[in-house]
């Protein structure tokens, strides 16, 4: 036997044996059996000495490359394991990603709010200022600045919340307007606002009144507004909020505020304009309410209605609620029950 | 008021639909809210003649009828009425037929005897009781004696017309009338208008003075006529009569009161019949009621007066209710054979007034307290004495009586095209504006820059110029106005702070897991002070609907209770809402309550519900303690939070609540219902906050500048500790901050422990401390020199033992 076939016969034995290997230990074991201090190449190469010196050389070499070559085997062995390992672990932590996930509270915004919030937004882009007033008002300001003198037979159409014969729960935000113009210096530029907020009726509560609701209601007064500048300002809100493709109209109508007074109607959205139930067949909706200010409201809050004028609107956001998202009671906005106030982002 | 599209085009060339002509005018003038046709839904009515009658053999009150429906056809009919009568044209529904309320009829037979169809009453075929006269109350309806067998019923009842129903706004009275919406129409459809009211000449010899006289207070009446019509002949009216009436929605009553309704409803003036006779002294004057009067109306109810009514009285008392209704005593009825018409016009306050006080709304109080055209009372008056000639066979007296007749003008108003234009948007020119006034039939005097704009009296609403631009608007059309924006100097616009933080304090509220609740402002009594930490006297309604929203709300946590017991009831269970929103306080002092916007929240249940993966903890005061944390550290105020134990509040439990103090202002509560409270909401244990979101606003904020960030390590530190039970976390963190010194960066309770490991009436606490100096590497000496005051301090403060 030569120290070759020795060297070969080890190379042999090592391959077999890396080969079986299936566990860290073992591979271990074999590390040290083959090419530990006292393994088996170890003691192949104590042999050389006893060899021609011309040939330890090429034994020298040999046992070298039979390391070398058992080294590289077992450090791919190695390699092999620990893939095999992680990919065990892996296996092990399998979870169903279906499973769902952990629960957090989320708050949402009250649907009304929105609205008011985007009608606010839209006019604050035209350069609106919002103002907000007080909720219980004087009579002075909720009415007779209105020109809605007592006795006025509209009166009869906004049954009102009294306090006293002079103090009562605003039946418009309309008030913050004669207020608003009392104060304006038109020297120093237009008048243009919104005044959103809670208003109250003495009205029984049913699918469709609400003895509180919501209104936003707007003025502009300057040198020259005109009713079709009314006409541009109520599309542009309006487009913004419903999109392109709806049209508007005005008909005639009567607010004491206002002369000439429109009601705006707007595409009905459940039919597209074909006609349904909640249009009554017309096509039509009716949104809000407007018209040109009123010369009286302008001379009671000592505006010089020759030189000055404008417009004014007021939009119900219950009733753009109810439109928008096809809402059919005014009272489940007030009702605060979970299962309608979680449907609206 | 409902108007009938027919009788609308006898007067004008109407090229478009019923349905057309009502949204043209809505576009224009008022609104439309339906347009009908009495004979819609109905089906196979026609014509029938009873043949013969014969009784039931095992119904007395039945008959069985031949009917004859058109040439050798004849129906057998079983019919209950009282009034079949052999020879009359009837109402016959045959087999097949749609009648009232969509029923069908069938054949059938009634007690083992064939019936191939129904003879019908006026409301099986739909009309309203309240328009069925009444001598049709009772029976099956009898048709003209010249009605054709076969044919439809519907046009022999004018069920074939198209009634417009318009919803007349306070400012159009004029198109109370068919007169007025006639001449509207004419301006809409750019038509002349031939308008026939001229009265036939009264054919008596002699002066309605000889009978009546008349006297009327300007102010409660600004005129009043009367004349008298002698002989009548009171009877059922033509049906072409009853016709227009019923389809206005009237009841044809008799010859007489039916005359004064058709004027009405044609020239817009209000009229009264009074039976001549049955006025006591044969005066008429119009004057307050005293109050101990009272006064039978034709209604039948009695009503007490006071001196806020208006009546007409005789010598004996009141006869009438001014500009409302007539009284029973002095009616018309059929033995009556002279009469006495009046026509006034009444205070438009003053019938609002009794109206609302009698809550008697009628046609004539509908006309009064919108006005009615003052120059034309007293045509309509000759107008319905010449139609009681014609009608009832009665002799009109010559002239009127008047007891008050006040001067009546056409108003002259001056507008400029320039002005018009300038208000409109438009670019009319001068001769269109005429024109469009002259379509109104207004006559124009045009100078150099004004036109002068004559308006009729019938038009009474119309007097400033901006009522003009009005005209011109809905006339020329809205559609036509351009669409433009605003040109003005710019303005800003943009939130003010406040409103700046209303939005930001909804937003994180809901980031936090709070939905936004939006409750009444108006509550109970009880609920409304409830949660107050500020004394306030109660805001309360006048007259009230309800109990439940009488009083002005001081807080926003009742309603939330009651939001969150609305939610269990429903078996929802975990509650979280919060309010932003205005509470009212008020001083006796005061009238108005000053107005403040506070935010409240409320948990009930868990603030998130439970899955697998999430047990649904029951939320305490410590979770929603975090949440107001949380909000509060979002507004960056300078000032330093407190949370005070209090267990003054009533409806909050004694021992797990604290007031919320901002340097040194009480701003809000926080803590857990009261459990009687709870109870009385029928809700679960539930915790809540309020904040007066006012001084929050005006709270300084902290300035935000940049801190370095460290290089140098930071050294942490642990002190664990027993202390009393009755130390409290904030004194105890009191004494720590104040003995740390400058590098304390941070101060975390992370540990509290009370239980059987330790003595009794003593809790474990331990906190970490992280110190560090931005400027160099902290010495540990240094921390410990900090270490050792801190826990001396601790024991002589709290006779703590360190751990
Ligand atoms: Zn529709």
């Amino acid at each position: 036997m030569s120290l070759e076939t020795d060297l070969e016969q080890i190379k042999q034995q090592g391959i077999e044996k890396i080969k079986e290997v299936t566990s860290e230990q073992q591979l271990n074991d074999l590390k040290v059996k083959f090419l530990g201090k006292k393994g088996q190449i170890t003691q192949a190469l104590r042999e050389i000495v006893n060899l021609p010196a011309a040939e330890r050389p090429a034994a020298g070499k040999l046992s070298n490359t039979v390391r070398d070559q058992l080294q590289s085997l077992i450090t791919e062995k190695q390699q092999q394991l620990a893939t095999a390992a992680l990919d065990r672990k892996l296996v092990d932590e399998a979870i169903d990603v279906t499973l769902p996930g952990k629960n957090y509270p989320v708050g949402h915004p009250h649907v009304i709010q929105r609205i008011i919030d985007e009608i606010e937004d839209i006019f604050i882009g035209m350069g609106y200022q919002v103002l907000t007033g007080p909720e219980v008002e004087e009579e002075r300001y909720n009415f007779e600045m209105m020109n809605l003198p007592k006795d006025h037979p509209a009166r009869d159409m906004q049954d009102t919340f009294y306090i006293t014969s002079e103090i009562l729960m605003r039946t418009q935000t309309s008030p913050m307007q004669a207020r608003t113009l009392e104060k304006h210096d038109f020297s120093k530029g237009p008048l243009k606002m919104i005044s959103p907020g809670v208003v109250f009726r003495r009205d029984t509560d049913d699918p469709t009144h609400s003895h509180q609701f919501h209104q936003v209601e707007g003025i502009v007064i300057d040198h020259h507004i005109t009713m079709a500048d009314l006409k541009g300002t109520l599309a542009q809100m309006l487009k913004e909020m419903f999109g392109d493709r709806l049209e508007m109209r005005l008909r005639p109508s009567y607010f004491p505020f206002t002369e000439p007074s429109v009601e705006v109607d707007m595409t009905c959205m459940n039919c597209d304009g074909k006609g349904c139930l909640v249009c009554k067949g017309s096509g039509w909706i009716e949104v809000l309410g407007a018209g040109m200010v009123h010369p009286n409201v302008l001379k009671m809050a000592g505006v010089d209605n020759q030189e000055y004028g404008g417009f004014a609107f007021g939009v119900g956001p219950d009733r753009l609620a109810m439109l928008k998202y096809g809402v059919t009671d005014i009272r489940d906005f007030y009702l605060n029950n979970l299962k309608f106030l979680t449907q609206f982002d | 008021m409902l108007l009938s599209y027919e009788w609308l085009t006898k007067y004008l060339q109407i090229d478009l639909t019923p349905t057309e002509l009502g949204e043209k005018i809505e576009r224009t003038s008022v609104e439309v809210d339906s347009v009908t046709q009495r004979q819609a839904g109905l089906k196979k009515l026609v014509v029938g003649e009873i043949e013969s009658v014969v009784k039931h053999p095992d119904a007395g009150h039945l008959n069985i009828c031949q009917v004859a429906v058109g040439a050798g056809i004849v129906q057998q009919i079983v019919c209950g009425a009282p009034n079949v009568t052999v020879g009359k044209k009837v109402i016959v529904a045959l087999p097949g037929a749609r009648v009232a309320g969509n029923q069908k009829i069938k054949k059938a037979k009634m007690r083992g005897v064939k019936s191939d169809g129904m003879l019908c009453a006026l409301d099986e075929i739909g009309f309203d009781e309240e328009i069925v006269p009444d001598e049709w109350k009772d029976g099956i309806y009898f048709l003209p004696d010249d009605a054709q067998l076969g044919d439809e019923i519907y046009h022999y009842l004018g069920m074939d017309e198209s009634l417009l129903d318009l919803d007349v706004t306070p400012n159009r009275g004029d198109m109370l009338s068919l007169r007025g919406v006639v001449y509207d129409l004419a301006a809409i459809l750019n038509q002349p208008v031939i308008f026939d009211e001229t009265p036939a000449p009264a054919l008596g010899q002699q002066s309605s003075a000889t009978d009546i006289s008349a006297a009327a207070p300007m102010e409660l009446a600004t005129q009043y006529q009367l004349q008298v019509v002698k002989n009548v002949t009171v009877a059922s009216s033509p049906l072409w009569l009853q016709i227009k009436l019923w389809n206005a929605g009237i009841k044809p009553i008799n010859n007489v009161v039916d005359v004064t309704n058709y004027v009405m409803l044609k020239l817009g003036q209000p009229l009264h019949a009074y039976d001549l006779e049955k006025i006591t002294g044969k005066n008429l004057q119009v004057r307050r009621a005293q109050s101990t009067e009272q006064l039978v109306t034709l209604d039948g109810t009695q009503r007490d007066l006071d001196d806020n009514d208006v009546v007409i009285a005789d010598q004996a008392g009141p006869v009438a209710l001014a500009g409302l209704m007539g009284g029973e005593a002095t009616k018309v009825t059929a033995k009556t054979q002279q009469i006495v018409l009046e026509a006034a016009a009444f205070s438009s306050v003053a019938t609002r007034k009794m109206a609302q006080k009698e809550g008697l709304h009628t046609d004539a109080s509908q006309r009064f307290e919108r006005g009615i055209d003052q120059g034309n009372v007293t045509k309509a008056l000759n107008y319905a004495a010449g139609l009681l000639q014609q009608i009832a066979a009665g002799t009109a007296s010559q002239g009127t009586v008047v007891g008050q007749q006040t001067p009546v003008s056409e108003t002259k108003i001056t507008v400029t095209p320039l002005k018009i234009n300038q208000v409109l948007g438009t670019s009319l020119q001068p001769v269109e504006i005429e024109q469009l006034f002259k379509r109104l039939g207004f006559e124009v005097t045009p100078t150099a820059t004004q036109l002068v704009v004559t308006v009729p009296t019938r038009c009474w609403d119309l007097k400033l110029p901006a009522d003009l631009y009005e005209e011109i608007a809905r006339i020329y059309g809205y559609d036509h106005i351009p669409t433009t924006l605003p040109v003005t100097n710019t303005t800003q616009g943009r939130l003010t702070e406040k409103q700046r933080l209303l939005r930001q304090t909804r937003r994180t509220m809901e980031g936090l897991g709070f939905s936004h609740a939006i409750s009444y402002s108006l509550t109970t009594a009880a609920k409304a002070t409830m949660f107050n930490w500020e004394p306030s006297v109660e805001t309360s309604m006048k007259w009230p609907m309800s109990s439940d929203h009488a009083v002005l709300r001081q807080n926003l946590i009742a309603g939330l209770l009651d939001d969150i017991s609305y939610n269990q009831a429903r078996g929802v269970q975990n509650v979280s809402l919060y309010e932003q929103g205005r509470v009212f306080f008020r001083t006796q002092a005061q009238v108005r309550p000053i107005e403040k916007e506070h935010l409240a929240g409320a948990v009930s249940g868990s603030l998130a519900s439970a899955n697998w993966a999430t047990s649904a903890e029951p939320v305490d005061f410590f979770q929603l303690k975090g949440l107001v944390e949380q909000y509060l550290a979002s507004l960056n105020l300078a000032g330093t939070i407190q949370y005070k134990p209090t267990s003054t509040v009533k409806q909050l439990h004694p021992n797990q609540t604290a007031e919320v103090w901002l340097a040194d202002q009480l701003v809000g509560l926080i803590g857990q219902v009261h459990p009687l409270i709870a109870q009385s909401f029928h809700i679960k244990p539930t915790y809540v906050f309020e904040l007066d979101l006012e001084k929050l606003a005006l709270a300084p904020k902290q300035v935000q500048h940049y801190q370095p960030i460290s290089a140098y390590p930071s050294i942490k530190r642990d002190i664990a500790m027993l202390v009393g039970e009755q130390v409290s976390n904030a004194a105890i963190e009191a004494v720590i901050t104040d003995k740390a010194g400058a590098y304390l960066q941070s101060l975390t309770l992370f540990d509290v422990y009370a239980g059987n490991r330790i003595p009794k009436d003593q809790r474990s606490l331990a906190y970490s401390l992280t110190f560090s100096n931005p400027q160099a590497t902290l010495q540990d000496e240094i921390i410990n020199q900090k270490i050792e005051k801190i826990t001396t301090a601790l024991k002589t403060e709290f006779q703590a033992t360190i751990r």
